[in-house]
């Protein structure tokens, strides 16, 4: 059976340029840039190289890229960072989203423990964060507003440019967790007025475990890692090397080809987006426009997302779902929550997000498989069966 | 399929007993849609037997499986027999369950004595109460 990947959002396969340019490093070219010798200033060349790169595609400076284990540790840099800039100044809160990865959210509640207020702003209905909300949230004592660029669940893009504008008016430092927009999205810290940025190399193609941080020339970072001067003193620990050169290597490719595949995968997302929604009591989650050219979510009343997964699974089809039961927790997706999901219905969303290999056929066969499988999924289920015969309303139109 | 056992996957692929039941002497309903699991168990019961069972679930691959693992466990059992099943048993029958999903399963053992305290209420039977504990309104699956 044909395997179709639909679970882009979770991670992407590596690109073979960014295979290519990493085998050196991890074979013959595998010395320590901190090195004297030769052979470490080649190292030590390479990451000069890609540290070039990673900036040319940000529209940042050289100096400005912190590389990191990953888009996690940057977000937790990112805000650390700001708020230890903030408790020195006696300002201690902090604006977000209550749509944030938990990389950010899991953060700011440590903060909060230490004495930091935050607002999580509510999104609307389509997952957009309006810019006048965060102008309305800054306050005396703001030193940081933290937006995510586009978001991992639903796919809306977020007006950065314009929080970016507001933020910069306003004195405060501007952190967007870009992880899921870089070589997706045109981003560029200067225009889009980004202080602070992550974003995670597995997520264009490039190696896990790799990620970087852009800081603005000026803004100072605290050190999550202490140990040797690597990274200008702002990420001790040997760079992964290897990584680090695939993740360039996979970033210039993404945006070298990033119109060109958006281009490909915005028909192909519309096409799921029409198919699915021709299943009755379904509701496409996130913007119809302002979303990402990869991202497809619905909810289907009247079912749960991991049986859904698992019989899409036997189709050959990998998704996700924001249902508790995938999460391991007892509460489905905050993102579904938070855009006003009753959890009845947000336990049965599903996540479809597609890749440059997706074809219109896929697409077809996708349409085709959901629709089946939420079919017998409703044929079992109680909830489904009791608002059939009327005695349980129907959530969605 | 690492996640799942191959009796579990059996179990949520082919699941026994799966549908309702027009004409049930008892149904019992448990579990909680914004919890995100639901079971519902019709029953037959002829001279003190489970002559036929069904079930409905709104739930995972765990809580489908179960559902379907304990209707074979307690058809043709007399109510005694039905009663004593426990979810241990019929966990232990799926050849077992991941750690964070043992809470999904809980909901078979509770929808056999939901629907055979209705059948002892539709009857006219007296019953022990305390062997029926009444799920806590508004608190979610619990974890195990
Ligand atoms: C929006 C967002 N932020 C942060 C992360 C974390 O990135 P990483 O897996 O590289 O730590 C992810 C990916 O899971 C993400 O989607
Ligand atoms: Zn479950």
């Amino acid at each position: 059976m044909k395997r179709i990947y639909a679970d882009n959002a979770a991670t992407t396969r590596m690109s073979r340029r960014a295979i290519d340019a990493m085998l050196p490093y991890l074979d013959t070219a595998y010395a320590n840039p901190s090195s004297l010798h030769s052979a470490g200033q080649e190292a030590a060349e390479a990451l000069r190289r890609a540290r070039e790169e990673v900036a040319a595609c940000l529209g940042a400076e050289p100096k400005e890229i912190v590389f990191t284990s990953g888009g996690s540790e940057a977000d937790n840099q990112a805000i650390l960072s700001a708020a230890a800039l903030g408790e020195r100044k006696g300002k201690r809160h902090i604006v977000s989203t209550a749509i944030e990865h938990h990389a950010v959210l899991h953060t700011l509640k440590k903060l909060e423990k230490q004495g930091f207020s935050v607002t999580l702003l509510p999104p609307r209905e389509n997952g957009v964060i309006p810019p006048e909300e965060v102008e309305r949230a800054i306050r005396e004592d703001t030193c940081l507003v933290s937006v995510m660029y586009a978001n991992n669940e639903i796919g809306t893009v977020e007006p950065i440019r314009e929080i970016g504008a507001v933020c910069r008016a306003r004195g405060v430092l501007f952190h967007s967790d870009a992880v899921q927009a870089v070589g997706h999205l045109p981003v560029n810290v200067k225009e889009d007025g980004i202080d602070l940025l992550a974003l995670s190399a597995h997520k264009f193609h490039g190696p896990k475990g790799a990620g970087v941080l852009y800081a603005r020339a000026g803004v100072p970072l605290v050190s999550l890692i202490e140990g040797g001067a690597q990274e200008r003193g702002k990420r001790a620990g040997t760079e992964n090397i290897p990584a680090i050169v695939g993740m360039a290597a996979a970033l210039r490719e993404a945006c070298e080809k990033r119109e060109e595949v958006n281009a490909r995968l915005l028909p192909l997302r519309d096409r799921l987006i029409e198919g699915l929604s021709r299943i009755p009591r379904s509701a496409l989650n996130g913007d119809r426009t302002a979303r990402l050219p990869s991202n497809v979510n619905f909810c289907f009343e009247g079912i749960e997302g991991e049986s859904l997964l698992l019989l899409l699974d036997q189709k050959g089809i990998c998704a996700s779902s924001g249902s508790a039961c995938t999460s391991g927790s007892l509460d489905p997706s905050h993102v579904l929550l938070a855009i006003g999901r009753p959890h009845e219905v947000a336990h049965g969303s599903l996540r479809l997000s597609i890749g440059e290999d997706f074809t219109e056929e896929d697409a077809d066969y996708v349409i085709a498989a959901v629709s089946e499988t939420v079919a017998y999924l409703r044929g079992i289920s109680p909830v489904w069966q009791e608002c059939l015969a009327g005695k349980r309303p129907f959530i969605l139109p | 399929m690492a996640l799942y056992s191959d009796t579990v996957m059996d179990h949520f692929l082919h699941p026994r007993n799966v549908g309702s039941l027009s004409d049930a002497d008892a149904v019992g309903e448990v579990g909680n849609a914004r919890c995100g699991d639901i079971m519902k168990m019709y029953l037959k019961i002829e001279d003190g037997v489970i002559a036929d069972v069904r079930f409905e679930t709104f739930g995972c691959g765990s809580a489908i499986a179960s559902s379907s693992m304990a209707t074979e466990m307690i058809k043709g059992k007399s109510i005694e027999e039905a009663l004593a099943v426990t979810n241990k048993e019929v966990v232990e029958a799926l050849g077992g369950l991941p750690a964070h999903k043992l809470h999904c399963s809980v909901l078979a053992e509770e929808a056999i004595r939901s629907a055979i305290r209705d059948y002892f209420e539709r009857n006219g039977i007296p019953y022990d109460k305390s062997r029926f504990p009444e799920a806590e309104e508004g608190s979610c699956c619990r974890m195990v």
